[in-house]
């Protein structure tokens, strides 16, 4: 079953094409890969799914329903939570602030203060803590903990490796492997391949604001993604040329 | 003795000043608008009382609990069908909105009521002239310990409003980052238009003080809003506790100064202002603050 359907999406920043008619489906309980390389449109993607950029073309459809021109606030109650690059917490507020503001009223589930906790617990000690006061993996796990509470059927994740050090790294994955395992639909962007092929089902490939490569994370050898990822061998769609 | 008297008489005056600043160092923090037009949004609020007030006679205080809700109301639709469309534009259209606004309100003001200089005092009974003579120097009129306990209620309000309420931690999430806000649930319109409804009708409180105190015509707001944005400058911007402190410095600096010389009251206020403004901004920091 389709939840989330992109189709022929095109979003600008000014004369600036960031997204190029894209289109692609992601199926309930899915884990796709959003690869390519800075610049290629994967994070403007994103926050048009989320409603944070309104896009100049096409539409976004969320279990059925057309959200094209829905504010970001009302995707988040229809269950779609955006884990923004850089983190973006509240500063002054605290850990546990952060994740209460972060609960949207008509949407019930697993997920809750101390549900997040459970997950991270790395947090317990933090929770009366001011969110700036934190460590880049804390807010990390806080950035994920705050989208999760909203109990979101498609959780979009945007480069939550950045900045992080590699165990904290592995940490972070660890404990959304638990996330995942509970049949939440994911799109995430990652940087690193390696990582991207190991805990996506799915990989679509970004290049200069288009769709150049997408299949089964099995089926793809590393080769023709990172020539896809680089632009090179002719992967390039035509109309890129500019 | 006097300068005792001095001290507590600045410390009720800045009182007075923090409630009128505390709508708009509100909207300074949550939405980064220097609203121009609160002092007659304030003298607006006073009007509204004085309106209560002469047709049915009752006392200020009942005239303020109806005018309240009509601010509020005031304030939301502002935000709605004004503000919200100039915050889109940048920085700089709010600031010439609120400063179009304030000119409306005051012709309006001038058509509806005329030129002529009104009170409140009359329709607050007691506390218009009551005071305790401690010492032959030192008199503590109930007014103005009426408006520090306002004052301090009212800040201690805000404070556990916007510390324990899901609304509360809603708003300052929204002040710090809205398109954040946005992606975890919050919708922003609706919280600035909160912020500016609670912000229009703690003005019209300052407004209903100021009718108490002295007197007040159409052109009264500009004055009223100097001050206020003194105190919310000299206490921090953005920061709520800052205003009240801001406030109480200003009001200090003015009955200080008047003990200097009677016509130093004001300027000494001015002076403080200029002293912290350069405190704290001076040099490069103001240009780079100004570039951001």
């Amino acid at each position: 079953m389709t939840l989330l359907k992109v189709d022929q999406l095109d979003c600008r920043y000014g004369l600036l094409q960031a997204v190029r008619g894209v289109s692609f489906e992601v199926a309930q309980g899915e884990i796709v890969a959003l690869i390519g390389a800075n610049g290629a449109g994967k994070t403007t993607l994103l926050r048009a799914i989320a409603g944070a950029h309104r896009p100049h073309a096409g539409s976004v459809s969320f279990d059925g329903a057309d959200v094209t021109r829905l504010p970001a606030h009302r995707r988040v109650s229809l269950g779609i939570a955006l884990v923004p690059e850089g983190r973006r917490l509240f500063p002054s507020l605290t850990v546990e602030e952060n994740l209460r503001v972060a609960a949207v009223g008509n949407r019930r589930g697993r997920w809750n203060v101390q549900a997040v906790l459970d997950v991270f617990p790395l947090l317990q000690p933090r929770r009366k803590m001011p969110a700036a006061n934190l460590s880049g993996g804390e807010q990390q796990a806080v950035a994920i903990g705050r989208a999760l509470m909203s109990n979101p059927r498609l959780l979009l994740l945007d480069e939550v490796s950045l900045g992080l050090a590699p165990v904290v790294v592995d940490a972070v994955y660890r404990s959304l492997a638990n996330v995942i395992s509970e049949g939440a639909t994911v799109l995430l962007v990652e940087q690193d391949l390696t990582r991207a092929l190991r805990v996506a089902g799915r990989v679509i490939c970004m290049l200069e604001g288009h769709v150049v490569l997408e299949g089964a994370a099995q089926s793809l050898d590393r080769d023709r993604v990172v020539h896809a990822y680089f632009g090179l061998g002719g992967h390039a769609a035509g109309g890129a040329s500019a | 003795m006097t300068l005792v008297n001095a001290i507590v008489q600045g410390i009720f005056l800045g009182a007075f000043y923090a409630v009128l600043a505390c709508g708009l160092s509100i909207m300074f923090g949550v939405m980064r608008i220097i609203n121009l037009a609160h002092g007659d949004v304030a003298v607006l609020g006073a009007y509204l009382a004085f309106v209560v007030v002469e047709r049915t006679g009752a006392s200020v205080f009942v005239a303020f609990a109806v005018a309240f809700p009509v601010m509020l109301a005031l304030g939301y639709i502002l935000q709605v069908t004004v503000l919200e469309r100039s915050l889109k534009a940048g920085i700089l259209t709010p600031l010439l909105a609120t400063f179009g606004l304030s000119i409306v309100i005051q012709n309006l003001l001038l058509i509806a009521f005329s030129p002529d200089v009104r009170s409140l005092g009359g329709a607050a009974g007691v506390f218009t002239t009551a005071s305790w003579q401690v010492t032959g120097e030192l008199s503590i009129s109930a007014l103005g310990v009426l408006i520090l306990v306002v004052a301090v209620i009212l800040f201690g309000a805000l404070q556990l409003f916007l510390s324990y309420t899901p609304a509360g931690w809603a708003m300052r999430a929204t002040a710090e980052d809205a398109d954040a806000a946005e992606l975890v649930g919050i919708d922003s319109r609706a919280v600035y238009a909160r912020a500016t409804a609670i912000a229009v009708a703690i003005a019209s409180l300052g407004g209903l003080f100021l009718g108490i105190r002295s007197a007040f015509d159409p052109a009264s707001g500009p004055t009223q809003l100097i001050f206020a944005f003194e105190a919310v400058v000299i206490g921090g911007m953005g920061s709520l506790w800052g205003t009240l402190v801001g406030g109480i410095a200003l009001g200090l600096a003015q009955t200080l100064g008047a003990q200097l010389h009677p016509e130093f009251s004001v300027l000494a206020g001015h002076l403080l202002f200029l002293a912290v403004l350069i405190a704290r901004f001076g040099g490069g920091r103001l240009t780079l603050r100004v570039a951001r």
